[in-house]
């Protein structure tokens, strides 16, 4: 039995403006699994986190030749809901960015936009729960409509993600989720990754290798907008097959 | 350890800092192995004495590569061929302590021999040590220059070390069947071969580790081993 495929991209190339970002990759997403993707600034692959929820649409020039399914629908035809993509495929950014409104609104703001809103008391179920997915909720239970601001930085940024699951997505891209972040918020957001992963499919855009090592089951290493090797994480960090991996991993670069 | 240099000439620097060490050790074992059969061969009890003397320099160093191979790992955190490298020494570390271990015996059962009469002019021992030395200084080469088809011709050589012990402990057994006066000396001999029967244990042990090393490949305990 083939191996299942949550998101299939296939001979994608993709141009901002003139200037090509991504040259013909191709990859399989594993459901239920951490995928970590790696390399050096500019290599491509915020832009490749970014076309999987098509965040790139929004800049001017910007053109993807190629073919990105999510189970087996592509996401770039024109019958594809852009909204309702975003909405099965959220995102998480380097930066917290909570609203500047409350932690229970922050975190019930999606589910109100999406119109799910109804009675008092289911979202305040939905608010818990997710708060619990988040393990922000033993920390912010007393507080819930404190402003966000009031949270620390690695709370917020629990708090963006507790945001992003109570509209219930199937994917989550994160973009150097625990860069800013001191070590113990990092353990923090490493531990929540690898809880998430039984019910999401996560993709991590990271700078740390170690952390990608750490939390990702696949790793793809991507360099001057190629994907140079995709394998799993444990092949990649103890033998890798590609020579450049090799020669990034250990720190023989440039 | 991946030719190319690494950014960081601090742990470029301590990579290569560990791999010396390791090359001065087996030397060193490599050395005492000779010299501890030629203390035997030629008589020399002089000899026999020294080569057991230098065992300390071996542990001292065993003792050296293990805390840098512990500070690497701590400190650098390596990854991929690195992270093999440093597998591989401190698992051969031990092999090379252990060879220095063997020519140390085979030095204290020289010292005893040298004190009786030859019991017979010595052949097949000298044969059995070259063959033993060779052995071992293909798996320390091809450990030096990651060289796994080195490594795997070693393993495979490593049976002519076994038959050459079964054929030495056949002829001794004669000689103690023969005359039972010669007992004691020949259990020394026996003693000896079986220790050179050892280091070429030792030495295929290095060899896995090489194919390791190079390949990321486990091929001990016949797994993966190609035979062609």
């Amino acid at each position: 039995m083939a191996e299942p495929v949550k998101i299939s991209v296939s001979h994608v190339n993709f141009y901002y403006g003139t200037n090509q970002a991504l040259h013909d990759v191709s990859v399989q997403i594993r459901p239920q699994c951490v995928t970590a993707l790696i390399g050096p600034s500019g290599c491509g692959k915020s832009t490749f986190l970014r076309a999987l929820n098509r965040m790139n649409d929004l800049i001017a020039g910007a053109r993807l030749e190629g073919k990105v399914e999510l189970d087996g629908e592509d996401i770039y035809s024109d019958q594809m809901d852009v909204i309702h993509l975003r909405r099965r495929v959220g995102m998480i950014f380097q930066r917290s960015n909570p609203f500047p409104m409350s932690i229970y609104d922050n975190v019930a703001y999606g589910v109100r936009v999406n119109g799910i809103a109804g009675k008092r008391l289911q979202l305040d179920e939905i608010v818990e729960r997710t708060l619990r997915a988040a393990a922000l909720w033993e920390e912010v239970k007393e507080r819930l409509h404190r402003s966000a601001m009031s949270l620390s930085g690695g709370q917020q940024q629990r708090l963006c993600i507790a945001r992003a699951l109570a509209v219930e997505p199937e994917v989550l891209l994160m973009d150097e989720p625990a860069s800013a972040l001191d070590p113990i918020s990092t353990a923090k957001i490493e531990e929540l990754i690898y809880n998430l992963k039984q019910n999401y499919t996560i993709i991590v855009v990271t700078h740390n290798m170690q952390q990608a090592a750490r939390i990702s089951d696949e790793t793809g290493f991507f360099l001057t907008g190629r994907l140079v090797e995709f394998n799993e994480t444990k092949r990649i960090f103890t033998a890798p097959a590609n020579r450049e991996t090799e020669d990034y991993i250990t720190g023989r670069f440039g | 350890m991946p030719e190319r240099e690494h950014t960081s000439k601090h742990y470029e620097q301590q990579l290569r800092e560990l791999k010396n060490k390791l090359l001065l050790m087996s030397h060193k074992a490599e050395q005492m192995i000779s010299d501890s059969i030629r203390s035997l061969v030629e008589r020399r009890p002089s000899l026999a004495e020294e080569v057991i003397g230098r065992d300390d320099e071996i542990d001292k160093l065993e003792i050296e590569v293990d805390e840098l191979c512990y500070q690497i790992l701590a400190l650098e955190q390596p990854v991929a061929g690195d992270l093999r490298f440093i597998a591989t020494a401190m698992k051969i570390v031990k092999d090379i302590e252990r060879i220095g271990d063997i020519a140390v015996n085979i030095g204290e059962r020289a010292t005893e021999l040298i004190q009786e009469p030859e019991l017979k002019r010595l052949i097949d021992l000298p044969i059995m040590a070259e063959a033993a030395q060779k052995i071992l200084k293909e798996s320390l080469d091809a450990f030096v220059n990651s060289d796994a088809e080195l490594a795997k011709k070693v393993i495979f050589n490593d049976n002519v070390l076994d038959d050459l012990y079964e054929q030495i402990f056949r002829e001794l057994l004669t000689y103690m069947l023969e005359d039972p006066r010669s007992i004691s000396r020949a259990i020394k001999l026996i003693f000896i071969a079986k220790a050179l029967e050892r280091v070429g244990d030792h030495s295929a042990n290095i060899a896995e580790m090489v194919v390791f090393l190079v390949k990321g490949q486990d091929i001990r305990h016949g797994t993966h081993l190609d035979r062609g």
